[in-house]
């Protein structure tokens, strides 16, 4: 049988989702077997700087009894050394029985899986896929409301972020409608507009929050990149404009939910925290069981 | 049937026929050096080689026509020239006679002849891969980095 990776959310289709959040479901009510990794060793490569993504997936692999195995710093790593990643996967394979990689490079959890003898789940590859952010993203939402035909609002970098691209990309499989704002050079690459109006996406830009805000199911915010702008006074300017605030909200839909995939700087109050709309927390920790999903999945 | 047989009167002036070898007729005018490029073929190459551009054709309002000789194409070779010019046909030549003709098939995968456009994909470091495309209707998709190149293929040809 040919080993499971999981790379990237395209590589999913609905139904593999659901059936996958379904079990995250399942997990979240206890209902799993706690023994599932159970002498199972698994290599968390991180070769970029992480907390949420490194700690929930080693939460995921402890709570599953399995052991997880993680170079200390990157300083320390071969890499550090000049080794391809090719060679230290190769390496790895040997060491462990499934890998978790996070890499600055775009497409290296890809290559990662071309040559591991075990299975690979990306963690997060530069600029690119990170699917474990989506499912527990599509999982938060699912938490409140059915996925199905709903509309999203993806407010703040939509160009470089990863997660607004994913998420964009799986809810086009749930006929959702997609409403986003983004300060003027950061909007939707030309090319995933074009995926996504091929796949019969509705993509409706806005200006201001307040246009939007009535309109939405989900408010999707993102972080906007100091190093995005050519000077302080540039960037101050343009995320004061897209600071979700108390007052802003008091439009949204009564089951509105805010999202949001962590660190925040600036682009929520924290008076929004308290409101019913918040949720970024929740979605936070909803990444142990999802991630205990897929780490089931791909070990099967 | 000799290939000198069907040819153009103009082609006829501007190329000598060749004994051994492979005609790429009816690429899209202006492509023949891309073709050329394409197959990997420099100056440094052994091949004798014979390039015409914009000839007057029947089927085309202009076409290009290069010649090789002593060198039969391979099917992966062949369908590289799809992604540049994909009505191009291939006649392979033994003792000045047509023994093969064939025209190009767009491949679903090319490998090691587009360099990926995107500086931040893993492609374009030391690893010990060569760079990968899906060929969509859209353009080629990275393998690596799903960056989709959609114009200017030609200038990422390695």
């Amino acid at each position: 049988m040919a080993t499971r990776h999981i790379i990237s959310i395209g590589d999913f289709d609905r139904s593999g989702i659901d059936c996958l959040l379904d079990h995250a479901q399942q997990i979240d009510s206890k209902k799993y077997d706690k023994n599932a990794l159970n002498g199972k060793i698994l290599a968390v490569l991180f070769f970029e700087p992480s907390t949420r993504t490194r700690m929930s997936f080693e939460s995921a692999i402890a709570r599953l009894g399995g052991t997880s195995l993680s170079v200390g710093s990157l300083d320390a790593c071969s890499m550090a050394k000049g080794e391809t990643l090719a060679d230290t996967i190769r390496v790895v394979s040997g060491y462990a029985d499934a890998i978790v990689i996070r890499h600055p490079k775009e497409g290296a959890a890809r290559l990662a899986a071309e040559f591991a003898t075990v299975p690979v789940i990306n963690a997060g590859d530069g600029a690119g896929q990170h699917p474990s952010q989506t499912l527990l993203d599509l999982y938060t939402i699912r938490q409140s409301m059915p996925i199905d035909k709903i509309d999203v609002a993806l407010v703040g970098d939509l160009r470089y972020g990863r997660t607004a691209h994913s998420l964009a990309s799986a809810l086009s499989l749930y006929n959702a409608r997609l409403h986003t704002l983004s300060p003027t050079g950061l909007e939707l690459p030309d090319t995933l507009i074009t995926e996504l109006a091929d796949k019969g996406m509705e993509i409706v830009n806005h200006d201001s929050i307040e246009e939007m805000i009535g309109l939405v199911d989900v408010l999707y915010v993102t972080r906007i990149q100091r190093e995005r702008f050519p000077d302080s006074a540039s960037y101050f300017n343009v995320t004061s404009s897209y600071r979700i605030t108390p007052e802003l909200l008091g439009d949204a839909k009564e089951h509105l939910i805010v999202l949001h995939p962590l660190p925040r700087v600036d682009e929520i109050d924290p008076r929004v925290d308290e409101s019913p709309y918040a949720r970024y927390f929740e979605q936070s920790r909803n990444g142990v069981p999802v991630r205990m999903a897929m780490l089931m999945d791909v070990m099967q | 049937m000799t290939h000198t047989g069907t040819a153009d009167e103009n082609e006829r002036l501007l190329i000598r026929r060749i004994k051994n070898g492979t005609v790429i007729d009816h690429i899209d005018g202006g492509e023949a050096l891309n073709v050329v490029k394409i197959l990997g073929i420099t100056g440094t190459t052994q091949e004798a080689l014979s390039v015409a551009t914009n000839v007057p054709s029947r089927d085309m309002e202009r076409k290009d026509i290069v010649k090789l000789t002593n060198r039969e194409l391979s099917k992966e070779e062949v369908d590289r020239i799809a992604l540049i010019s994909p009505h191009a046909t291939i006649n392979i030549i033994r003792n000045f006679k047509v023994c093969e003709k064939k025209g190009v098939e767009i491949p679903t995968l090319i490998e090691g002849i587009v360099r990926c456009p995107n500086p931040g994909c893993i492609s374009n470091t030391n690893e010990p891969i060569k760079s990968k495309f899906r060929v969509l209707s859209k353009g080629l998709c990275c393998y690596y980095c799903d960056w989709v190149i959609t114009k200017d293929l030609t200038s990422y040809i390695i």
